[in-house]
């Protein structure tokens, strides 16, 4: 074919193309970097696989993107003594298979999602029982008065107990990516149902007609297909070339380009996920100085040190061009029980950095593997690597590990390293759950991410006090002191909370609502 | 890929008992080095192979800035578009990329670990090849048989796909962090393996023509132990193919390590080679950051085409029938 | 002509064989199949029940036996990371590399034979020149950077063709092909030129390289001193002959288009093999690894022992006597 054939030719496609999508129904395309982790609710605590799971299944209660609470299953709810809470469950619910929802199936719930190996035990860790009054009535009995009973119960999935027996489905099998029936098959009774999940290819969703809430729906869309993209460069082009109807998050490079875009709008906004690194506080011997018998991060001032060495500012203003908020804290301004006056990161100050590892007995510095995920926050990998160069300015010798982000948590999960990044956005929206998953291990249902396991026992006790202070004065109290208490020990350097940055098609989309959850709920979805 | 000996023909045997030197200056004296002469475009493509060579091998003295020391990187320095760029800083002739890198340090420091990946590979390919196709073409029999057949099973996989099958194997048996130091010796392993096929079968073939020669029988009648015949009287005339399939290899060995890096397997981001940088400048190509990944990308399709037409020459020169 | 298939096959049954043994000895040594069959809170005993199970406690060789066995049957196991048997997932998979490597392979016999006739037959035009350097570029160009130029130009610049995915896709009893609409084919036909350029650029030198010896050979000679018109001496005596190491190249090439769709997949997210393959090899996914070994394993001997037959078909001077060493 002559050259201005083919032209022709493609032209002529397009035109066929454009025609055929215009055809069909209400789709909304949608992409991220990376595939769910999996369908299994009670696995894998981790935004983007968070938000999937929401889609399907429903909660007690629901989150609205004002971070407020709104019934879901439950009906009302009241508190008849410090420890116990009557929910009265919504009648008439059907899962996607048509079973019908009843008290049996909350109860079995909270059995399965409290089980050691649940990625998402934390939620509902202060629960002692769950028992079924009558079918539409249940009450829950709580360890210690709880003031955040209510900010977890939407990260409490409610899974169909029938179909869960029938398929064996009980024990949650722990690791990303790593697939089982409940991973691979989902029956919820949310607002869509999965059509098919074709694993780093596409999540396809489309309403379920049988929703109790399809009278009330404020979504318009006749299928959702979900497509992980890894590469910046492809995805850009996939909404540019109007493949795909909205994507995140935009490469920060690209974000005046797209907004240059008539078709495009660029959705920003601040993101309540806080980035940091951690440490190995526990191991004796750190794991890049085998036969040494030393580990370095124990020492204080090593840490302390690390934290000096890292020019936040730096990252903020040529990694992140600006879309990011360093700072000192494990929790983002936004989260109950965020301290303003404490939030002053570690100040950038090499030259002390060295002195305290000096002084530490490591004036040559040491070796560590610095562990890293390549596809899960923004420029993740471009921060690591201007890292490596800063702690080598110090003379810390930094091998970088940066990898996929299911290698990367399977690894971490496993305390499998010495120094790593992770991000954190936590799901009650209060700060016990950091406190809870990130800074202490030793309460039942904590530290599942803490993979340096940071332990002082101090806020450990603080912790579990903050789990059961209902007084919010008091609570806030021990809240600083925890936080004051972790940051005089640089158990974490916290890093940054970056900015959220969606692309999308102003031609198809209507609105999109953007939460500060980094991720697209299809409920919010409306298309032209 | 695998394919490039078909087209290589045995040159002329030249005179009895030459010596490999001998044979190579024999060689660059005669009809071979009149064609280099006559060839304007071979003679651009060796200067520039040669430039590329000295600053790949001159590196920390030819490059304005070390990128091997990390620390030395400064974040301030990032995004600088080329010197004649409006916003261009002389002190940054191709910009710099993301890490505050200077592009044309980043370039050549990245030659070098292509290059260097590239030549190991090659160099051990052909060690390896050759001997095997000595012994298999002198030998034949059984261990002929096994060794060819070992070789049809291997021309099943392209270089790229037993690059990625090592890397990943060693991946697991090393452990993560270990893997990361020997990432290097990895990829020139993973290469060699893919492309030491290529010089066994074009050997074994020249071998088997000289064995049958009769000055080769002569030999093996006096007793002249096998291993010195294949050395004085076989090796020298293999030696021309195995050039030209070296040069063609260097070329396929280099595209290899530069995809491995793209896809994200080769070595370490920390030290960039041509890959590497074009992945990671391939992230800034629509925020109009070109630079990042245009220069590398250049630097690499040069390099590669100039070895390439290198052994283009060669293969014709060496080709009695084309000229 | 008996006695050469034959030795071909049993050449084709040693190389599948060689290859079967490496893919067994990567489960033998690359990991315990167990530890990643099972989470880490499993006792010994549900260890040793599975390992009973999955027979690893029988013998070496027999275990070998039963998977060469199994292999043949296409049971492979099931993939560790997705949890799925193995069989399954590549015959999801299967239809989009295949369609992809066959329009490559077409694209690149297409264009890239008569470019090299031409170049062949007027050496020394300017057009031929164009051609080469063309050539010599694509040889040089490394398929990554094809592809992002051509997302670049055409999907992004350009807006005409869609920048990833396989799009429009129709069912034909299981396999998915993208031949039927046009959505598919603007979906395949980006990936499908880059994954071509190689072999193209190959084809072309090599037909070229060809025509110009066969051209000087005697027939030829004789063909023209019998005044044979030009038109059917250059296309009905020299291309004929020069189809041998064509369809040689080509069979040997196939297997090369399968690896480097890998890197086509990769550049342009198309659900294929190779995606897959990339994503097993990250996470150690031994029976997707070995699996696609003997798979392409196997495309490359049936594709050969084609080209071999073939070789009967075109070349009437192969009926007589072996095939030497290529020529």
């Amino acid at each position: 074919m002559t050259r201005p054939g083919l032209l022709l030719a493609s032209a002529a496609l397009m035109a066929l193309t454009a025609a055929t999508a215009d055809a069909q129904d209400k789709v909304f395309r949608y992409s991220t970097t990376g595939d769910i982790l999996g369908l299994d609710p009670h696995n894998n605590n981790e935004g983007p696989t968070n938000t999937m799971k929401s889609n399907i299944y429903g909660r007690l209660i629901h989150r609205l993107p004002d971070l407020s609470l709104e019934p879901d299953l439950a009906t009302e709810w009241e508190r008849t003594d410090d420890t116990t809470w009557i929910f009265t469950l919504r009648e008439g619910v059907t899962f996607h298979n048509g079973n019908p929802f009843t008290a049996d199936d909350v109860v079995y719930s909270f059995e399965r999602q409290s089980q050691e190996s649940s990625d998402m035990a934390f939620a509902i860790s202060s629960i002692e029982s769950v028992n079924a009054i009558d079918d539409y009535t249940v009450e829950i009995k709580t360890k210690a008065p709880d003031p955040t009973l209510l900010l977890n119960m939407p990260n409490f999935y409610i899974v169909d107990k029938e179909f869960m027996d029938e398929n064996d489905a009980f024990e949650v099998i722990a690791g990303a990516g790593l697939q089982n029936f409940a991973n691979a098959n989902a029956n919820g009774t949310g607002p869509f149902r999965i059509v098919e999940w074709v694993q780093d290819n596409r999540v396809v969703l489309e309403p379920f007609e049988d929703w109790w809430g399809q009278d009330e729906r404020t979504d318009n869309i006749d299928q959702a297909i979900f497509t992980p993209i890894g590469n910046d460069a492809t995805r850009v082009a996939a909404l540019l070339s109007g493949e795909i109807d909205a994507m995140y998050p935009v490469p920060l490079q690209d974000i005046p380009r797209l907004e240059g875009e008539p078709d495009v709008t660029v959705l920003q906004g601040p993101e309540l996920r806080t980035i940091f690194f951690g440490f190995d506080h526990h191991r004796d011997e750190l794991l890049d100085m085998p036969g040494s018998g030393e580990n370095p991060f124990k020492d204080v001032r090593v840490r302390e040190a690390f934290a000096h060495a890292i020019d936040k500012e730096g990252i903020k203003r040529v990694v992140m061009r600006g879309a990011a908020t360093p700072t000192g804290l494990m929790v983002a301004p936004g989260i109950n029980g965020f301290q303003e006056d404490m939030n002053e990161p570690y100040p950038f100050d090499p030259e002390r950095a060295q002195e305290l590892l000096a002084e530490a007995g490591y004036p040559d510095g040491f070796p560590v593997t610095f562990d890293c995920p390549n596809d899960r926050y923004v420029n993740d990998e471009a921060i690591c690597t201007a890292m490596v160069a800063m702690l080598e300015r110090i003379g810390i010798d930094v091998t970088l590990n940066a990898q996929t982000k299911s290698l990367h948590f399977n690894k971490i999960r496993d305390h499998d390293t010495s120094f790593f990044m992770l991000g954190w956005t936590p799901g009650s929206y209060d700060a016990h759950n950091p406190l809870q998953n990130l800074m202490t291990t030793e309460a039942p249902g904590s530290g599942a991410w803490n993979s340096g396991r940071y332990s002082n026992p101090e806020v450990e006790e603080l912790s579990v006090q903050i789990s059961q202070t209902v007084d919010e004065e008091a609570r806030n109290e021990l809240i600083r002191e925890a936080f004051r208490i972790h940051k005089e020990d640089v158990g974490h350097i916290p890093l940054h909370q970056q900015a959220l940055a969606w692309g999308v098609r102003a031609d198809t989309v209507e609105e999109v609502i953007q939460r500060p959850f980094n991720d697209i709920d299809l409920r919010y979805v409306t298309l032209k | 890929m695998q394919n490039i000996e078909t087209t290589v023909e045995l040159p002329a045997a030249p005179s009895f008992g030459a010596r490999l030197s001998g044979n190579i200056k024999a060689f660059l004296d005669g009809d071979v080095f009149y064609s280099f002469k006559r060839s304007p475009v071979t003679i651009i493509a060796f200067v520039v192979t040669m430039i590329l060579f000295f600053c790949a091998i001159f590196a920390p003295w030819v490059a304005p800035y070390d990128t091997y020391n990390i620390a030395g990187l400064n974040l301030m320095d990032a995004f600088r578009p080329p010197a004649w760029v409006a916003g261009g800083d002389a002190t940054f002739l191709l910009g710099t990329d993301d890490q505050g890198r200077d592009v044309l340090s980043a370039i050549i420091f990245g030659l070098r670990i292509s290059l260097m990946v590239g030549f190991l590979g090659v160099l051990i390919a052909a060690v390896v090849g050759t001997i095997l196709g000595l012994i298999s073409g002198y030998f034949g029999g059984w261990i002929d048989a096994l060794i060819m057949r070992i070789a049809d099973v291997q021309l099943t996989f392209p270089a790229i796909l037993i690059a990625l099958m090592i890397d990943g194997i060693a991946g697991a048996v090393l452990g993560r962090a270990a893997h990361a130091e020997s990432k290097l010796a990895v990829l020139v392993i993973a290469i060699a393996a893919s492309l030491w096929v290529n010089f066994a079968r074009t050997v074994r073939g020249s071998t088997l023509v000289e064995k049958n020669k009769e000055y080769v029988q002569a030999a093996r009648v006096i007793g002249i132990h096998p291993i010195l015949i294949m050395y004085r009287h076989v090796l020298p005339n293999v030696m021309g193919p195995v050039l030209v399939i070296a040069t063609l290899s260097l070329a396929i060995a280099i595209i290899t390590e530069a995809t491995l890096s793209f896809l994200g397997v080769g070595v370490p981001v920390t030290n960039p080679s041509l890959g590497t940088l074009i992945r990671i400048g391939n992230d800034f190509l629509f925020s109009g950051e070109w630079w990042m990944t245009i220069f590398p990308g250049v630097a690499l399709v040069i390099l590669v085409l100039a070895v390439n037409l290198l052994g283009d020459w060669l293969r014709d020169a060496l080709n009695p029938k084309l000229r | 002509m008996i006695d050469f298939i034959a030795q071909r096959m049993i050449q084709a049954v040693f190389v599948m064989l060689v290859v079967a043994l490496i893919s067994f000895s990567l489960f033998q040594f690359v990991g315990d199949p167990i530890n990643n069959m099972v989470g880490q809170e499993a006792t010994e005993a549900q260890r040793e029940a599975l390992r009973e199970q999955l027979g690893l406690n029988d013998p070496i060789p027999i275990q070998f036996v039963k998977w060469v066995g199994n292999a043949m049957q296409g049971e492979f196991g099931i993939s560790y990371r997705m949890g799925k048997p193995v069989d399954q997932l590549i015959a999801e998979r299967l239809p989009a590399t295949l369609e992809l490597v066959f329009l490559s392979a077409i694209l690149a016999l297409a264009i890239g034979v008569p470019m090299g006739v031409y170049t062949g037959l007027n050496r020394y035009s300017w057009l031929s020149r164009v051609f080469l350097t063309i050539s010599l570029i694509g040889i040089s160009l490394p398929t990554f950077l094809i592809g992002i130029i051509l997302i670049l130009t055409f999907g992004v610049w350009l807006g005409w063709l869609p920048t990833f995915g396989r799009g429009g896709t129709v069912d034909l009893g299981g396999w998915q092909t993208s031949f039927l609409t046009l959505q598919g084919w603007s979906h395949i036909i980006m990936p499908a030129f880059t994954l071509a350029l190689f072999q193209l650029t190959l084809i072309m030198r090599l037909v070229r390289a060809e025509m110009l010896e066969v051209l000087r050979t005697d027939y030829i000679k004789f063909a023209r001193a019998r005044g044979l018109k030009q038109r059917s001496i250059n296309f009905g005596h020299a291309l004929k002959n020069t189809l041998v190491p064509v369809i040689t190249i080509m069979g040997l090439q196939i297997g090369a288009l399968l690896a480097f769709s890998i890197i086509t997949e990769t550049v342009f997210q198309w659900p294929g093999m190779g995606l897959l393959i990339i994503q097993a090899i990250q996470f150690v996914d031994i029976p997707i690894m070995s699996s696609y070994l003997v798979l392409v394993a196997l495309f490359f001997v049936l594709i050969n022992l084609t080209v071999d037959l073939l070789y009967y078909a075109v070349d009437p001077r192969l009926r007589i006597e072996r095939p030497g060493p290529a020529h």
